[in-house]
């Protein structure tokens, strides 16, 4: 039961774009297509979901016993740079059809702050290790959720006329303002 | 002559011809995640700029010594040591502000302006050059969110800088998520207005 409120909360309810507006950029670049929005999806579950794992066991048997907690941001931003430049190399060699189908994203995913935001995030929540993981998993689910349903709106909005000053990306924000707004009626849902 | 009016353009470009925040639109996650408040974006900013002016001097004293071949991972390397810097020295002097930056403050490693800048300046230029730019940049990308950190403490709460103007509240959404969706996207589309674009 607890760990189905833990996925809830953090698909719906604390939603990392709309509602802790982490890994904004990629929400903006990646929105214009569903097609791409589900690659990038899946790019970041893959990613946040291992970066999450390695991170918070480097955290509990290297840096706490050695007393180096002022050098998490540097290690884990290298964890992550090396774990998305692995997760290529590895897809690359194991699946070439879903390398070519996530092409560019996978490399981007490194300066995607939800990533290392997660990984510090489920440190200051002082989760367990399976919390964290799940945790993880289904933030970069939400971060997916967010993604596509953008991508449908904006596939609309494109044959909207929208007034000259508003077009590309204030529309865009403004519109991802109101899907925050129907976010939050999940509110009270646990 | 010229050389000083180049030197003027590095500084003065960043804060409103290609102002990183709301032209570039760069460096997203903290302009909208800290604005609910002035004092929040004022903050954010300044963290922002020391990391920035400091990255971009010493990658841009490094350049010739990094392997072409990894030198994102370096400069990646520089930048989180500069901001765990910044870190510390908030969470010492300035613990109230660390408290409301929270995990925004270890995530301006993630910045894409400040790594932007990296490779897209300080790798080519001068040291001094290279200062001037990061300075530009971020005081254009602290001038953005302070704005924003100003609308949105208006609109949400009434207050400007923490001192408060009308009785009760104020239109609450504007302090939450979706007001810093909303009051962003106007406002980009007012500066793209006013720079007649």
């Amino acid at each position: 039961m607890e760990y189905i409120i833990l996925i809830i909360s953090a698909i719906l309810v604390n939603n990392i774009v709309f509602a802790q507006t982490l890994g904004i950029c990629p929400f903006l670049g990646v929105s214009s297509k569903i097609s791409s929005s589900v690659g990038m999806g899946a790019a970041v579950v893959f990613v946040i979901t291992l970066a999450t794992l390695v991170t918070f066991l480097l955290n509990q048997y290297v840096l706490v016993p050695l007393e180096l907690g002022f050098l998490q941001t540097i290690v884990y931003i290298l964890v992550i740079a090396a774990l998305v430049q692995m997760v290529e190399i590895i897809l690359k060699k194991v699946s070439p059809s879903l390398y070519s189908a996530l092409g560019i994203f996978l490399p981007l995913i490194t300066t995607n702050c939800a990533v290392l935001g997660v990984a510090l995030l489920v440190i200051q929540k002082n989760f367990n290790l399976l919390q964290s993981v799940v945790y993880g998993f289904s933030t970069a689910v939400g971060f997916g959720l967010a993604l596509v349903i953008m991508a449908g709106i904006r596939e609309q909005l494109e044959l909207a006329s929208v007034p000259r000053g508003m077009k590309g990306s204030p529309i865009t924000l403004v519109t991802a303002g109101i899907l925050a707004l129907a976010f939050m009626g999940f509110a009270n849902l646990v | 002559m010229s050389a000083r009016i180049n030197q003027w353009k590095n500084f003065s470009k960043g804060i409103l011809k290609e102002n990183p925040a709301l032209v570039l639109m760069l460096g997203m996650c903290p302009t909208l995640a800290v604005t609910s408040s002035a004092v929040n974006g004022l903050g954010m900013g300044l963290a922002t700029t020391f990391v920035l002016v400091l990255s971009n001097m010493l990658i841009s004293a490094i350049k010739t010594q990094v392997p072409d071949k990894v030198r994102i991972p370096c400069f990646i390397v520089v930048i989180a040591a500069f901001v765990t810097v910044v870190d510390l020295l908030i969470k010492g002097f300035l613990p109230a502000l660390g408290e409301s930056l929270g995990v925004f403050i270890p995530l301006i490693v993630v910045n894409c302006i400040v790594l932007g800048r990296a490779e897209a300046f300080a790798s080519k230029n001068g040291v001094f050059s290279s200062f001037l730019d990061g300075l530009g940049m971020g005081l254009g990308f602290t001038l953005a969110l302070t704005v924003l950190g100003i609308i949105r403490e208006a609109l949400g709460a009434g207050s400007f800088f923490g001192s408060k103007f009308i009785e009760g509240d104020g239109i609450i959404v504007f302090i939450l998520a979706p007001g810093a969706f909303i009051a962003l996207g106007f406002l980009v589309a007012l500066v793209r207005r006013l720079s007649g674009k």
